[in-house]
């Protein structure tokens, strides 16, 4: 077991001021604030892909097996199953092309399976992202805002993903701004406001009850800019 | 004027023909090797100059043949740094020359693609715990045909320009006399027929590269996204 995730002190230039949390396993996380806050950048600080300008980021057990799904999902120039079994090859699993096409049924993706992955819809590569992920079978997922760019009705088949990976025992971790999202999947909030954490509480009392002027008028959607 | 036919059945011809793409591979096969490679390490090298690097690199795209072919006489003549190896006026010499003046076609062009496809998969790749020579490779195959465009660039280049192999070929009939060399030379003594055959030779060789290029790429747009 990896988590918890603990980031002591930790920040980056000026866009995260100095901040410590735990994440630990359970809960579905839900980072949330609005454009420009740090949520971003923070998913990429604990994923290890941007190093803390300062503080340390610290797994119980080593980083272990993590994944991250993108805003924009990047895929190989080759097939879906392909882009799928490179991921699993590269993090040294046995029978790649098995594992990929498992994960590709999971995410209602395997008659798309020969397909070259670039050339799928926004929904359908988002959707193959998170097979690329499913077939890691990862301790901790991140997600940074990953139905932003996308319609109503792949949205629903992204979140459904994403609650079965919160089912299969997979941490979820996840970037957002939408609000009816954060409380459809999350079961806590950080909330994060011009690169500060500025609130940490149940999703349930997040919303009824914010603590903070910040999140009240954010959930009121009067985003605050100051 | 004759037919077609007879323009390109004068004796000499495809001797001549033989010779340039003889030279022009040659050279493009060698700046290949090292243009590619460059490009690459250029593009997700992080190195104090870069910048002008690659500004100085874009600005040789436009090196002028003659200069070349000067620099390149300078080096090889006998009273040169390289002069004892007895290269001028050979091909080899030619190839020496059309290899400087297209290097810098294949490093430049090579070195955007690379870099456009790594910001783009900078990030997936590290979270996939991909790095190092593996990453590396995986986008070198991502781009192989913008690659491909960039060595028919060179070709394309290589096979069309005159003054490079003119000063440091001398243009020796049987020798070193290529296409564009023959036709420079033919069309100022009044011989139009050799220069015109040559010249549909050389117009068609070039018409067939940039659509092959472009054939290529369409269909791997087409195939891959």
């Amino acid at each position: 077991m990896i988590l918890p995730l603990r980031l002591e002190g930790v920040s980056f230039r000026h866009i995260i001021q100095p901040l410590s949390l735990a994440i630990e396993a359970g809960p579905s996380t839900i980072i949330l604030g609005a454009n420009g806050a740090g949520k971003s950048v923070l998913m990429r600080l604990m994923h290890g892909l941007l190093a803390p300008s300062s503080g340390r980021v610290t797994w119980s057990d080593g980083a272990g097996r993590q994944a991250m799904v993108f805003q924009r999902p990047v895929m190989l120039r080759r097939s879906a199953l392909a882009n799928v079994a490179y991921a699993v090859d590269a993090a040294g699993m046995p029978d790649p092309g098995r594992v990929a096409m498992e994960a590709l049924k999971e995410v209602g993706l395997a008659h798309l399976a020969h397909r070259p992955a670039r050339v799928l819809s926004g929904g359908e590569q988002q959707r193959l992202a998170l097979a690329r992920a499913w077939a890691l079978h990862p301790e901790v997922l991140f997600l940074d805002e990953p139905t932003a760019s996308l319609d109503p009705s792949a949205t629903r088949e992204i979140e459904s993903v994403i609650r079965a990976f919160d089912a299969s025992g997979t941490k979820i971790v996840m970037a957002t701004h939408n609000l009816g999202q954060a409380r459809r999947l999350g079961d806590e909030v950080l909330f994060i406001h011009q690169g500060r954490l500025v609130e940490r509480a149940s999703v349930e009392r997040f919303f009824k009850q914010p603590g903070t002027a910040e999140a009240a008028a954010f959930i009121k959607g009067e985003l605050p800019w100051d | 004027m004759h037919n077609i036919a007879g323009v390109l059945a004068q004796p000499g011809l495809w001797e001549i023909v033989a010779l340039s793409l003889r030279v022009s591979l040659s050279a493009v096969l060698l700046a290949t090797l090292a243009g590619l490679p460059l490009g690459a390490a250029i593009a997700v090298g992080r190195f104090p100059g870069r910048t002008s690097v690659i500004v100085l690199l874009n600005a040789l795209m436009g090196l002028p043949p003659v200069v070349v072919g000067l620099a390149v006489y300078l080096l090889l003549s006998r009273a040169g740094p390289l002069g004892s190896f007895g290269l001028l006026f050979t091909p080899g010499a030619m190839i020496v020359a059309q290899t400087i003046l297209i290097l810098p076609i294949i490093a430049a062009l090579s070195r955007q693609a690379v870099e456009d496809a790594w910001r783009e998969y900078d990030e997936q790749l590290r979270s996939l715990g991909v790095d190092g020579v593996r990453a590396a490779l995986t986008v070198l195959w991502d781009v192989r045909f913008s690659l491909l465009t960039a060595v028919l660039a060179g070709l394309g280049r290589a096979s069309a320009e005159v003054g490079a192999v003119m000063i440091v070929g001398g243009n020796i009939e049987g020798v070193t006399r290529v296409m564009t060399t023959t036709i420079a030379l033919e069309t100022s003594k009044g011989d139009l027929p050799l220069a015109l055959g040559l010249g549909i030779v050389l117009i068609a060789i070039v018409l067939v590269l940039n659509a092959a290029a472009f054939v290529v790429k369409e269909a791997a747009q087409r195939r891959f996204g």
